[in-house]
């Protein structure tokens, strides 16, 4: 199980923070802390995996973010390995080309997409086109309703004019 | 640049990223949270819009770290909005800025049921997201049976039934009593069949988390798992987009491999055959490619099979060509497969007998101790600890002594206990053995616990032809010009057995043995001067005839500790005196120690009772046993055949240890200073060295009683711990070897080790805490408050109230130093084990010479300094009595430990010392400090000080600080600043912080 995923990026910001397990914001804080000065000092050459309070920490970096997910001791890391390129692809997709700064200034498109790759710290679709498919539909729900939104206030204007 | 599609929230965002500091960013932050405040609170003004805006511009400050202790309400209302766009916000924002354990979530049950059981499928999608995140009890009691309704409808589309799925999971997972999954079985068989594989994939995970609460009622499930497996391992009909790097859905092989695991056998002849082709095809048809990602998903299904392998136990034939496998693994570039061919390899050992094949491997696991990175080589040495039997022990041992010298901090505590570990269990000799916890001794003192030279002494002790040998070894020691203090006792203690062995060998003659030891007593702490003043009674006995010179010279060391503040050194030195002088009786007395009965080990006790559910160790023990007839075996030996045990006197102090079945009557000779163990059988931790050693004698004897009544003992009682648990380290004695260096333990007992690390910058300094809990289950009600005394602002991070087992937390305290004093802080560190509640009061090493910066003079620059500072209150100079007799040099020694430096040759008279310091604090600033010390050579017990600064209380507080360490009173309540100083203020004892604390307030 997937205890929480952090974006951190290089200089040691937070970009994205998902919980899964319950801690408080002074934990969260902590958590970050010791992780981002545990990750962001290893070498380029060295496995993806570190070992943190008796779990498990899987990362990737990609450019100048690291991707982080936080697993239980006898979880299969490789496998969650790939669940964080396989969100990394699914943003890619949304975006095209997805940069940090997409996710600095979308950073609620990220939690939705993550909502529709993971529920309960476990992967729930492992198809990048189904996801892209509900995610699209969210999307295009959200617009209908600001053009309708859009329309009733022109109505509205209209007939107070 | 990719806009958030909301303007005020984009702007907000630049803003954050422009600050140029945290401070910046918090007054932001703050206007900000003003802002959203004020606007919330008249809500009626908010349009759908900008009320969306602002919970998602908390939610980002929530993210930055932020506390946001407002607003939830706004947050979990957007959930009843009857529109999408804010139905979705309002359950992302709550779902990220609640957890499970928030009140506030309970006012959303009805909405939130609601929308479940509504006819909306992307109101559903949402409800089912949120409780699947972060749905607690309440929400399992009231909401459980709906999901479940809709995990089995048939009407319900496959993007909520896989929500739905995981949902389940999430509130069987967190509440397994509350989710009814009676009769689930049929209804799992029905998932299982499911063709959409995301909604598969979902099933899966729930049902490994069914199979792993109670695989009985599953066994209908186990033949669809391995069909499940067939169809993905021949990509029948898996459609394009369930391949990832053409491989059928990885992660779904992988769940129905780890689901497969909770069932411990399977029975069915067809299905295993089935099964195995499937594993079969696995192992033998993954290659290793250039792709990346391609690669680390056919090694995520590879490693789950081998997995499922090992477990199923299968045919000789595939086992041995796992361990093939994994040889080649941990011997490939690519750092990934290598740490996970490292872990399996070890995983492997607890479940089958594959030990001598993957000795096989034993050089290139020991090249991956050396592998550049940390991962790596922690999986290294937990395979190394776990390969180890008599027929490598010597060769893993050694790596790891190697290894010692260049370990991380973190690990070597570590090391050092499994290196002691496998030294003893599988020590082809056991000239050896000694050889290996010496040398561990000398390279990691630090991290040797005391059990570990207890063990030592006991073995060599039990074997007479190591005597000579263990003498020989401590003596080379000694040359060196700086050892640890551990290497101290060990030595001092084994010189005093049997240095008379080695008498005719150069350099060893009981005057040279007693000059080397003596040497070193002034650098030493009070637990072992104890250990020194027995050594040295031995020396004289064994010395015979006697040497008049040697013998005078001892007993001016006796006597002169004969008023010792330390009622144990006290006590030795009358009474080593008054035996000293009854000539014959002195040789029965004194007389080598009998030997131990046997006993299990001590170490190796810990070590099950700390690790007892780790596999690796009961692989090791279960193959110790195998093997028992190699392993060091103390002797047996019959009391009656030693008529002298009576009265043999004790060399080792006793630690105030005990386990927490600790008894009453063991707690009032402990008062008394020298411990008698009440019941040597009871198999205590440290009995097994306790009881033999103890002043009155053989186990058995009830020295007791007599002990308790005997009015000779007149000592300072120590006031009582009423903690059920004991520390197994002397805090006194660990606070005083902090107070001059920067890292170390703090704390330990049998489940909690307190350890520290410190940087002092000027006036500032940062320790660290580092709160381990050594015990397998969580420690609950963890506290750490700290009693700042008026002149440190203290400022300790939050510490979690639970400590996960086996794990370390570290707690940051940020320390600044206002004025000069030697108050002390204190650290109250409370757990509850059990239903006892464990408090320590701990003096935390931030003390007056933290603050000191090492300078060095020059004569041109120390002597006009020294002549402003002309008089009182700024100069003072102080005649002192009662020195603990040192050299010069020791003298100097003591002074640059605290970082006062001496300038040699400053001082015209050879017989002074010049030192100097920079001292730090906020109302000081930089103030230098100016001492110089007036031995006379006649007599080393006293000595003139003077003592300047440009501040009188720094000026005070330094001369009083030095005096402490010049007469060795360990650290003492005293009275407040600016008192007449009184030199022999009433000792505090070492186990006794609560008294210290009343003596701080």
């Amino acid at each position: 199980m997937i205890h929480f995923v952090l974006l951190i990026s290089r200089q040691g910001k937070v970009r994205l923070t998902k919980w899964y397990s319950p801690y408080s914001q002074k934990e969260r804080s902590k958590v970050i802390r010791e992780l981002s000065g545990m990750i962001l000092s290893r070498g380029p050459k060295l496995c993806n995996f570190v070992e943190w309070r008796g779990f498990k920490v899987v990362y990737k970096r990609y450019a100048s973010l690291y991707f982080c997910m936080c697993i239980n001791q006898e979880d299969n890391e490789l496998e969650v390995l790939e669940i964080i390129h396989h969100y990394v692809e699914i943003l890619d997709r949304y975006f095209g080309s997805v940069c940090e700064l997409d996710l600095i200034f979308n950073f609620h498109k990220a939690y939705y997409i993550l909502d529709e790759v993971l529920i309960a710290g476990e992967l729930q679709e492992s198809s990048k086109k189904t996801v892209a498919r509900l995610v699209a539909a969210q999307d295009s729900l959200v617009d209908a309703a600001k053009e309708e939104a859009a329309s009733i206030s022109n109505i509205i204007a209209q007939a107070t004019k | 640049m990719a806009l958030s599609g909301m303007r005020g929230l984009s702007v907000f965002i630049s803003e954050i990223r422009g600050c140029q500091n945290k401070e910046q960013e918090r007054l932001r932050v703050d206007k900000e949270l003003g802002n959203i405040r004020t606007r919330f609170k008249n809500e009626k003004g908010l349009t759908p819009y900008e009320k969306k805006k602002y919970v998602w511009k908390m939610l980002y400050i929530f993210m930055l770290g932020y506390d946001v202790d407002f607003g939830h309400m706004e947050a979990v209302s957007l959930i009843s909005a009857p529109k999408y766009p804010e139905k979705q916000v309002g359950y992302l924002v709550t779902s990220c800025l609640l957890n499970e354990n928030h009140d506030f979530l309970r006012l959303a049950i009805n909405t939130i049921r609601n929308d479940i059981i509504g006819r909306n499928e992307t109101f559903q999608c949402l409800a089912l997201t949120l409780v699947g995140n972060i749905g607690g009890r309440e929400f399992a009691e009231s909401l459980a049976p709906d999901v479940q309704k809709l995990l089995i409808s048939s009407s319900c589309r496959p993007l909520v039934k896989k929500k739905a799925a995981l949902c389940l999971l999430r509130l069987f997972r967190k509440n397994p009593d509350v989710v009814n999954v009676d009769g689930w079985s049929d209804r799992m068989a029905q998932l299982l069949d499911e063709r959409n594989l995301g909604v598969l994939t979902s099933s899966m995970s729930l049902f490994v988390s069914l199979v792993s609460n109670n695989h009985e009622a599953y066994w209908s499930c186990l033949p669809k798992c391995v069909k499940v497996l067939e169809i993905l391992a021949r990509n029948q009909d898996v459609p394009q987009e369930y391949t990832y790097y053409g491989i059928p859905s990885p992660w779904l092989q992988v769940k129905t491999m780890r689901a497969l695991q909770y069932f411990p056998t399977i029975e069915d002849p067809n299905t295993r055959r089935a099964l195995f082709e499937v594993l079969q095809r696995v192992l033998m048809g993954t290659d290793v490619v250039k792709n990346v990602n391609k690669n680390n998903a056919s090694h995520a299904v590879l490693f789950e099979a081998l997995a499922l392998v090992m477990h199923l136990d299968a045919e000789k034939e595939m086992m041995s060509q796992c361990v093939a496998l994994l040889g080649k693994f941990i011997a490939v570039r690519e750092p990934n497969i290598r740490y996970l061919g490292l872990e399996n390899m070890t995983r492997m050992l607890m479940v089958t007998d594959v030990q001598e094949i993957i000795k096989r491997h034993q050089a290139q696991i020991i090249t991956s101790l050396k592998d550049p990175d940390i991962s790596i080589r922690r999986r290294a040495l937990d395979l190394l600890y776990a390969m180890c039997d008599v027929s490598n022990a010597k060769d893993i041992v050694e790596e790891l002594l190697q290894y010692l010298g260049t370990a991380e901090f973190t690990m070597r505590e570590e090391l050092a206990l499994k290196a002691a570990i496998l030294a003893e269990k599988f020590a082809p000799d056991l000239s050896w053995y000694v050889d290996v916890i010496l040398q561990l001794i000398d390279k990691a003192g630090d991290f040797v616990s005391d059990d570990i030279w207890f063990r030592v002494v006991q073995f060599v002790t039990n074997n007479e032809d190591l005597q000579p040998y263990a003498a020989l070894k401590a003596r080379e020691y000694l040359d060196k010009p700086a050892i640890h203090e551990t290497m101290m006792k060990v030595s001092a203690y084994l010189l005093g057995e049997y240095s008379h062995l080695l008498s005719r060998r150069p350099g060893c003659s009981p005057k040279e043995i007693f000059g080397i030891i003596h040497e070193k007593l002034p650098t030493v702490s009070t637990p072992t001067i104890s250990i020194l003043l027995s050594s040295y009674a031995k020396i004289l006995m064994h010395s015979q005839p006697p040497d008049p010179e040697l013998q005078n010279q001892i007993w001016a060391i006796f006597s002169k500790y004969e008023t010792s503040i330390d009622a144990e050194i006290q006590q030795r030195a009358v009474e080593y005196f008054a035996l000293s002088k009854k000539g014959a009786a002195l040789i029965d007395i004194l007389a080598e120690m009998p030997k131990f009965p046997e006993r299990e080990s001590s170490l190796i006790k810990r070590a099950e009772d700390t690790e007892a559910d780790t596999a690796e160790l009961s692989a090791i023990k279960s193959r110790a046993q195998q093997q028992a007839s190699n392993a060091l075996v103390v002797t047996d030996q019959q009391p009656a055949n030693h008529p002298l045990q009576v009265t043999q006197l004790a060399m080792v102090k006793i630690p105030s240890i005990n386990e927490e079945n600790n008894h009453v009557d063991q707690e009032v000779t402990q008062t008394n200073g020298s411990l008698g163990e009440g019941e040597p059988q009871n198999g205590d931790i440290f009995g097994d060295l306790l009881s033999p050693l103890a002043i009155e004698g053989p186990p058995g004897v009830s020295g007791t009683e007599t002990l308790s009544e005997d009015g000779a003992l007149a000592l300072a009682p120590i006031g009582e711990q009423e903690n059920a648990v004991k520390p197994i380290v002397d805090i006194a004695e660990i606070f005083h070897a902090l107070c001059v260096k920067d890292s170390g333990v703090l704390y330990e007992d049998p489940y909690v080790q307190i350890g520290i690390k410190a940087e002092w910058r000027g006036h500032q300094g940062r320790l660290v805490l580092f709160l381990g809990n050594k015990t397998t289950s969580s420690l609950d009600s963890v506290q750490a408050v700290i009693l700042s005394p008026s002149h440190l602002k203290l400022e300790l991070s939050s510490v979690p109230e639970v400590i996960p087992p086996r794990a370390q937390v570290q707690c940051p305290l940020e320390v600044v130093n206002l004025r000069p004093s030697r108050d002390v802080a204190v650290l109250d560190f409370s757990y509850k084990f059990g239903t006892s509640l464990v408090d320590n009061k701990l003096r935390l090493p931030a003390v007056l010479n933290k603050f000191f910066q090492p300078i060095t003079l020059s004569a041109e620059e120390f002597f006009p300094q020294w002549r402003t500072l002309a008089a009182p209150p700024l100069k003072l100079q102080e005649v002192v009595r009662g020195v603990r007799p040192m050299s010069l040099g020791e003298m100097a020694n003591l002074l640059n430990s605290l970082k006062l430096i001496v300038s040699p040759g400053l001082d015209p008279n050879a017989n002074n010392l010049v030192a100097s310091t920079t001292f730090y604090s906020e109302s000081t600033r930089s103030m230098l400090c100016l001492v110089r010390i007036e031995t006379d050579p006649a007599d080393r017990t006293q000595l003139r000080m003077t003592v300047a600064s440009g501040d009188p209380t720094l000026t005070f507080e330094l001369k009083e600080l030095i005096k402490e360490q010049l007469i060795s009173i360990p650290t003492a309540s005293r009275p407040p600043v600016h008192q007449q100083p009184q030199p022999t203020t009433q000792p505090i004892s070492s186990s006794d912080p609560g008294a210290l604390l009343a003596g701080l307030l």
